[in-house]
């Protein structure tokens, strides 16, 4: 426990890089070194993380543990297994790829990329702090930036996707904040490995018949409250079908950037929400639940793909496929309360899960890059029709994004495939009518995605962007180690399997009451 | 040393009105000198204090036939206001950087309002406390009624009337301890653990606290604090929050609570379902807090908002006093300091960043100068303060709010529930001010925006100074309150209050 503290040093990083770029101010070449350099940074000491950590041990590694406040029970403890290394790491690289993409944006100088740092340091913070209230500072850091990245960069309509987001996940936050609450005054712990512990002993549900007195409510119902509360934190965050209404205005008027850390690394917080705090310490309270979680995350599914298939709009097509795509993750999340299946199945749903957040925020990421770099060729046009035969103009571009949006579809051979495979492997033999009514999901997310190939890269070419340029040498290079990373992980995904197998038991052992 | 921060700041006030005449540049060194100095003293006093003691600074026979003595001392509860004190001393300093009009007076007076608050927080004495009390009273009328602004003289006026109304109040309860004990002490670490008899507690206790809470805002006699707070120019509304309302409530606890705690226990009878004074002071609270944001949701006048937003934020604190366990009082006591910056930083935004450049206070009138992008510096602080104020982790608001909705819980649970709305409402009403302030919400679209704020000075040198210092002190009592609790815990558990912790202590 005594040795090196790198997740301090981790999470300590983007805030001093945010402080740099900040002294930046107006010199942006200045400011996006600092950003760069920041981020590299990081995805070092992330990596450094990845080779260092013990495969074999499910257990909480780079653990620091010191007293805070006293009074309140809350301790400065940091730690990390799998599912939080996979998620700094994840982070590292979205923030990177967020950052090349806005490499070039003349309107985002020092502020900007602080930021984007700011926004870093609060994700690395909420995916390696264990107690809630530590936990919850770096939730709420992560919502500001985000907040003024919408709200100053935006597109026209950046004021009211941005109140809208903001005021959303305040409520979410609000609501989470409640539900500690009252787990702190029924319990005395705000620690989740402590709280997950009594929730498997069975002690919480007494605990809370004990400690509170809501109006005659029995134990069971407060827990289901308490539940409740906290899930609606995560859902609107993740998001989960119907709390997603925020999510297609403020994908759609971010600047791309900001977009990719929206879709990228803050939808995983909800879902490393709902696999740190919701499955430990509810996991008594979903099973009951469990049928309608099933529909919100087969709803999420299927209308959010077919709702992307009506879009004209790249920007919100994308946003509702964002949905579709974490939908499949909260599919193979819940499928795993079905304690009576064959646990092979359910490892495989986890498995399934863990791989496909990490490919959805590579994935998402990079399409949303090559959207940013359709805007800066078109003066900040996303519309579906406002292209056209822009495989003939500029063929790396398009054979490039083509690659991007494969993988999104799950074609196997490019990353997407792996993790919705193992998780259909998973569900189908658990609970069959999912599967099958998520299958419709996937057969939209291919037509949609067709449509999106239609209208922008073939028919006649348009005449405005007759003279548009291709991929510069740069660009080229920025990509070319993300493209390669899909299909290594599309052929090798054993790279990020292999690694989560102790983690994966550790969550299934923990599903139990 | 800690008795220096009086006299530093009443020789600086003498030197300066002894020259009138005195140019801006020399006032406001002066004032700096000796705000810096009393800062100094205070934090070098902190440093070497040992947690749960107390600390005695001065002790002399004054008057000895009534019992009344020269007794300074502080116990971690007053060095967390006299840090309070220094640290918004300094910064408004700072914030009056540009005053022009008897720059000398101006700045004599602000001393000496420092000097008699940084009196009352070290007095160990009752009587040395009420003279310095009273003492704080007459420079901040001046201070509104020279240099204020909408409706100066009224708002000065209704200030010093509410303010001598609460300390006769007061002063009754000081002759009733008088005749209680004999005429023999005035200490207050003697009076603590005299037992007064209970019917007397039972009467004394509620004036005093009244008398006290006044100052601090409770509903429904808070009506001086927004009028008083919009029209004092901006360091003396950043006093007038930051710190004056701290004396009333450090007197709520200091003195009502900690002399009379048998006043707290239950009537015996019910009426309207209270059964105590602690029921009915926390009831009238949590009006304030909910009552206070909600009018704040809809007040136009920019200063209004803040002050309004004060009232709501001091009823946390007497909330917190009321629950009478140990987490909620320490939660109010951090609030109290926790307020104290924040409400500063907030004034300074308003009076000296926004309303020094624009000369309108009205948020429909700022909503289309889009000052974000004209002064993104005041923007920025202020989303910071607003962050602090809405209790976002992180910022000290948080940590404070906490303690006492938790505290809170504890004793009356229906109550928390009500004062976290009043967390949402200030949620709402903060946010709103902020749009329409600073990032144009509601406007219609101007034209050419560029024209109205290409002539606004920017924002100095010592403006950002200040600033910073106010934004570093919230943000280090919210990442690491140890700073505070370290101080105040001890001091709660001391013998000090005995009373308490015997009353109804959970």
């Amino acid at each position: 426990m005594n040795q090196f503290p790198w997740l301090s040093v981790l999470t300590l990083v983007p805030i001093v890089g945010a402080c740099l770029a900040l002294l930046a101010g107006k010199r942006r070449g200045a400011a996006r070194a600092v950003a760069a350099a920041s981020a590299l940074v990081s995805l070092g000491i992330t990596l450094y993380l990845w080779s260092a950590f013990n495969r074999v041990s499910g257990a909480m590694q780079f653990q620091e543990l010191h007293a805070w406040i006293p009074a309140l029970g809350v301790e400065y403890h940091l730690a990390i297994d799998g599912l939080g290394l996979l998620m700094v790491v994840l982070s590292a690289i979205v923030v990177l790829i967020s950052i090349a993409s806005s490499w070039s944006r003349e309107e985002h100088g020092g502020l900007y990329f602080a930021m984007v740092l700011f926004l870093q340091a609060g994700l690395f913070g909420t995916f390696t702090a264990l107690n809630f209230i530590h936990w919850f500072f770096f939730w709420e850091l992560s919502l500001i930036p985000a907040f003024l990245l919408i709200r100053l960069w935006g597109g026209a309509g950046r004021a009211r996707a941005a109140n809208q987001f903001f005021i959303y996940t305040m409520v979410g936050s609000v609501a989470l904040l409640l539900a500690f609450l009252a787990l702190y005054l029924a319990t005395g712990k705000f620690d989740f490995l402590d709280l997950a512990r009594l929730s498997q002993q069975g002690q919480l549900v007494p605990a809370l018949a004990q400690g509170l007195h809501w109006g005659g409510l029995s134990g069971g119902g407060m827990a289901a409250c308490i539940f409740w509360a906290a899930f609606l934190g995560f859902a609107v965050k993740v998001p989960i079908l119907p709390f997603h209404t925020w999510l297609p205005s403020a994908y759609a008027e971010a600047p791309s950037g900001t977009t990719i850390l929206l879709t990228g690394a803050m939808s995983k917080m909800g879902l490393y929400g709902v696999l740190r705090v919701l499955l430990p310490i509810f996991p008594q309270q979903m099973q009951h639940a469990l049928t309608l979680l099933l529909w919100l995350a087969v709803a999420s599914i299927v209308w959010s793909a077919l709702v992307a298939w009506m879009q004209t709009d790249i920007k919100r097509m994308f946003a509702y496929s964002s949905i579709n795509h974490l939908g499949y993750c909260t599919l193979g999340i819940f499928v795993v309360l079905k304690l009576a299946g064959d646990p092979i199945n359910r490892a495989a749903a986890m498995d399934g899960v863990l791989l496909q957040m990490f490919n959805h925020a590579l994935t998402a990421s990079v399409l949303f890059w090559f959207v940013a770099m359709l805007e800066k060729r078109s003066g900040g046009l996303h519309g579906l029709n406002d292209f056209g035969g822009l495989r003939k103009v500029v063929p790396v571009l398009c054979g490039l994004m083509g690659i991007a949006v494969f993988s999104s579809l799950g074609l196997p051979g490019l990353n997407g495939f792996p993790g919705e495979f193992l998780i259909f492997k998973g569900v189908f033999p658990l609970v069959p009518w999912a599967a099958s009514v998520s299958l419709l999901g996937l057969l939209f997310t291919a037509v949609f995605f067709l449509v999106f190939l239609e209208r922008v890269f073939y028919g006649p070419v348009n005449p405005r962007w007759a003279a548009m340029p291709d991929l510069s040498l740069g660009e080229r290079l920025a990509l070319a180690p993300v493209i390669g990373l899909m299909f290594v992980l599309g052929f090798y995904p054993q790279l990020i399997v292999g690694a989560m197998n102790s983690t994966v038991a550790q969550i299934l052992s923990q599903v139990r009451f | 040393m800690l008795a220096w921060t009086i006299y530093v700041s009443f020789i600086g006030a003498a030197i300066l009105a002894l020259m009138p005449k005195a140019h801006a540049r020399v006032a406001r060194g002066v004032a700096l000198i000796a705000s810096l100095a009393s800062l100094i003293f205070t934090v070098h006093a902190i440093l070497g204090f040992t947690p749960g003691s107390l600390l005695t600074v001065t002790r002399v026979p004054w008057i000895p036939s009534l019992g009344i003595e020269y007794h300074l001392a502080a116990d971690g509860i007053s060095l967390t206001l006299l840090l309070l004190t220094g640290i918004v001393a300094v910064a408004g300093v700072l914030f009056s950087w540009n005053v022009e009009k008897r720059p000398a007076e101006f700045f004599a007076l602000y001393l000496a309002l420092i000097g008699a608050v940084y009196g009352v927080f070290l007095s160990f004495d009752l009587f040395l406390f009420f003279v310095f009390y009273e003492l704080a009273i007459i420079p901040k009328y001046f201070l509104i009624a020279i240099w204020g602004s909408t409706r100066r003289e009224y708002a000065a006026m209704k200030l010093a009337i509410y303010s001598f109304a609460g300390s006769a109040m007061v002063l009754v309860g000081i002759i009733a301890t008088l005749v209680e004990t004999g005429g023999k002490t005035l200490n207050l670490v003697e009076l603590a653990h005299f037992p007064f008899p209970l019917h007397s507690e039972m009467w004394v206790f509620p004036l005093v606290f009244v008398g006290f809470a006044i100052l601090a805002g409770m509903w429904p006699f808070h009506t001086w604090a927004p009028t008083g707070h919009a029209a004092a120019p901006t360091s003396a509304s950043m006093l007038l929050a930051g710190v004056i309302m701290k004396l009333g409530a450090y007197g709520c606890l200091r003195v009502a609570m900690m002399l009379f705690p048998a006043g707290m226990g239950a009537w015996s009878f019910h009426v309207l379902g209270l059964g105590s004074w602690q029921n009915l002071f926390a009831v009238l609270a949590l009006i304030g807090i909910v009552y206070g944001a909600g009018v704040a949701l809809v007040q136009r006048d920019f200063k209004f908002v803040i002050g309004y937003s004060s009232v709501s934020h001091m009823g946390f604190v007497l909330l917190g006093l009321m629950t009478l366990t140990q987490i909620g009082l320490s939660g109010a006591v951090v609030q109290m300091f926790s307020h104290g910056i924040i409400a500063g930083l907030l004034f300074a935004v308003v009076g000296r960043m926004v309303y020094d450049r624009t000369h309108t206070r009205f948020l429909n009138e700022l909503a289309p100068m889009r000052l974000a992008h004209a002064i993104p510096f005041a923007a920025f602080t202020f989303v910071i303060a607003a962050m602090a104020s809405i209790g976002l982790p992180g910022f000290s608001g948080f940590i404070a709010e906490f303690e006492i909705i938790v505290g809170t819980w504890r004793a009356w649970p229906v109550l928390a529930v009500l004062a976290a709305v009043g967390i949402l409402i200030g949620i709402g009403f903060t946010w709103r001010a902020m749009d329409k302030a600073f990032f144009g919400g509601g406007a219609v679209a101007q034209p050419e925006p560029a024209a109205a704020h290409a002539a606004l000075p920017p924002i100095t040198i010592p403006e950002k100074i200040a600033a910073l210092l106010l934004i570093a002190s919230t943000v280090a009592v919210g990442v690491y309150p140890r700073i505070l609790l370290d101080m105040i815990i001890p001091a709660l558990n001391s013998p000090l209050f005995d009373g308490l912790r015997k009353g109804a202590w959970r």
